[in-house]
């Protein structure tokens, strides 16, 4: 549900399309994790929603947390009113969030880190499916796998997948020069070629685990609210 | 026993509940999301027709479960697992002892594990060893996120997690079910993360780690891991319903699992009372990885199948298995798996 000025309206959807569920790499609106928003300028309303009432807190936190900051950042919006619902952490969630308090001081006694790492991680796990992805449309085009070591980013032929991978190098600080490494690890390195058929493989296994829970989080949230609550 | 074109399958349900969720017993609001949280994965991916009424699935009684298991179900023998969750039901969800009380009305019908926290201390060792002496315990489940008090969980790397780790090797408990769930101390970490089990793994060669859901949500870490460790085994509960919803899926979760472990490390589980053993089983026995995903994933042998739905498990529990259900030994390696992949025999 949306309401107030069109072009605001838009901003703000816009901007939330750039919040991700970082455990599923996929924007909270295609998820239909945005449940409910109200711009009624200069404020804006919006009330999220998850696939379980059980789904992990430090996720739905930097959720929450991260649409505040997208829809602040819109021009014409002061105020950005965002609740977590239907979930067992919601008022600690909310609460931290509206007070800028942090993930520690929402859950004192219970968390002692940001969660920078956390979203470290799984943008890591990110990479690796989308180097996967970008890595079949090369085989499918002919190429052999252990041709793939030694190939660069100017290689791989502009595609979603190709874009996908630019975006999560760029979010890990990786090269995105047309002259960089197609296949490395997780800090930029370079996979030699008789580790990569294995590297390849795990990254499949990133790949088919993420495409899966995402999935299965889309059915659960139908499940849980019916279609009308999916976006 | 299920029999289908002349083959014989003999069938161990690896997790199955005897669980009390029902209005009465809920403590808090947490015990009401836990058990809607469940029946939503029940409704998420049942097949038309195997859809309870939320009635019936908050509570569902000893006669139920066993003429849903036993008479219409094929199992031969159900693992309980127990879930204790005492924070947020009065007389826990699905103990040990209520488990143990429906299991010895039905002689030979059920395994009873028992569970353990490490939060216990001492305490928990002394009636581990009870508990092991009263059910003549083979297996124990535990669940890492289980809330106490204003702890939210805990990890098997804890130093008490290896006290009782040694216990378990002391009495002879071997089978170690690890469940992971949404919440754990600290919170900031990720709480689906299993590596824990490699190191626990790793530090209790005679133990032997069951993974329940392998890992889900985590399967891809959890493939690493088992790659490695030779005692580390995957549970097949909550994998299993995608056969209905999402049988590509499927396929592409039981490909990844047999390339990163091997046949005989598989254990099926329908998870009871989330899903119905009958149509699992069913659909399994009839399942084949689709044509296109073959090159990549091989094809689904009636014994891998047979493997999986009875005689790995047979085998950690030492059951007897029937002789038309058995499938002949290998003399070598069974599995393709890979890298530093230590390879279990049949």
């Amino acid at each position: 549900m949306t309401t107030g000025t069109a072009s605001v309206t838009a901003a703000v959807w816009s901007a939330l399309g750039r919040v991700r569920d970082p455990e599923l790499d996929e924007p909270i609106t295609d998820l239909g994790f945005v449940h409910e928003l109200v711009v009624d300028e200069p404020e804006v309303r919006a009330r999220l929603r998850l696939p379980t009432y059980f789904c992990a807190p430090n996720f739905a936190y930097l959720m929450v947390a991260d649409a505040v900051d997208a829809i602040r950042a819109v021009p014409g919006v002061e105020r950005a009113d965002v609740r977590l619902e239907d979930h067992f952490a919601a008022e600690e969630i909310n609460a931290g969030v509206a007070a800028g308090a942090g993930f520690p001081d929402s859950f004192p006694g219970e968390a002692v880190n940001e969660l920078d790492e956390l979203r470290r991680t799984f943008r890591r796990k990110a990479h690796t499916a989308a180097l996967e992805r970008a890595c079949r449309v090369l085989l499918a085009g002919g190429s052999r796998v252990e041709e793939l070591a030694e190939l660069t980013l100017r290689d791989v032929p502009a595609s979603p997948e190709k874009d996908s991978l630019l975006r999560r190098r760029r979010e890990l600080g990786l090269p995105v020069a047309p002259e960089s490494p197609l296949f490395v690890d997780d800090d930029g390195v370079r996979v030699p070629v008789d580790q990569l058929a294995l590297r390849l493989r795990f990254a499949q296994a990133v790949r088919v685990s993420i495409d899966g829970n995402a999935s299965f989080c889309r059915g659960l949230l139908r499940t849980r609210y019916g279609e009308e609550g999916t976006g | 026993m299920y029999t289908k074109d002349g083959e014989s399958y003999f069938i161990v349900d690896s997790h199955v509940h005897a669980w009390d969720g029902s209005l009465t017993n809920q403590a808090n609001r947490y015990g009401k999301g836990f058990i809607e949280c469940f029946y939503d994965y029940h409704r998420n991916l049942s097949p038309e027709g195997w859809v309870w009424p939320l009635e019936k699935f908050e509570k569902y009684g000893e006669e139920t479960l066993v003429r849903d298991l036993f008479d219409e179900g094929y199992v031969d023998k159900g693992i309980f697992q127990p879930t204790y969750l005492s924070d947020f039901y009065v007389n826990g969800f699905n103990t040990t002892e209520q488990n143990g009380a429906v299991a010895e009305k039905y002689p030979d019908k059920f395994i009873v594990n028992g569970a353990w926290d490490p939060r216990n201390g001492e305490t928990g060792l002394k009636n581990l060893e009870m508990l092991a002496q009263r059910w003549n315990l083979k297996g124990v489940k535990l669940y890492t996120a289980e809330w106490k008090g204003i702890s939210r969980g805990w990890k098997l790397t804890d130093p008490w997690a290896y006290r009782y780790l040694e216990k378990c090797e002391e009495l002879g408990i071997v089978n170690i079910h690890v469940h992971k769930g949404p919440t754990i101390y600290p919170l900031n970490r990720d709480a689906f993360d299993v590596h824990d089990v490699d190191e626990a793994a790793t530090m209790f060669p005679g133990l032997r780690f069951i993974v329940e859901h392998c890992g889900l949500p985590r399967l891809e870490d959890f493939c690493w891991i088992a790659t490695q460790e030779p005692n580390v085994y995957g549970g097949l509960a909550v994998a299993m319903p995608f056969i209905h919803t999402r049988p590509r899926y499927f396929a592409q979760v039981i490909g990844e699992l047999l390339y990163w472990l091997d046949e005989n490390r598989l254990t099926f589980a329908s998870d009871y009372a989330i899903w119905h053993p009958r149509w699992l089983i069913e659909k399994f026995v009839d399942f084949q990885i689709p044509e296109d995903m073959q090159a990549e994933y091989g094809a689904l042998t009636t014994e891998i199948k047979k493997k999986i739905l009875g005689l790995n498990a047979a085998r950690l529990y030492d059951l007897d298995v029937p002789r038309e259900a058995q499938v002949q030994p290998e003399p070598a390696d069974s599995g393709e798996a890979v890298g530093s992949a230590p390879v279990v025999s049949a």
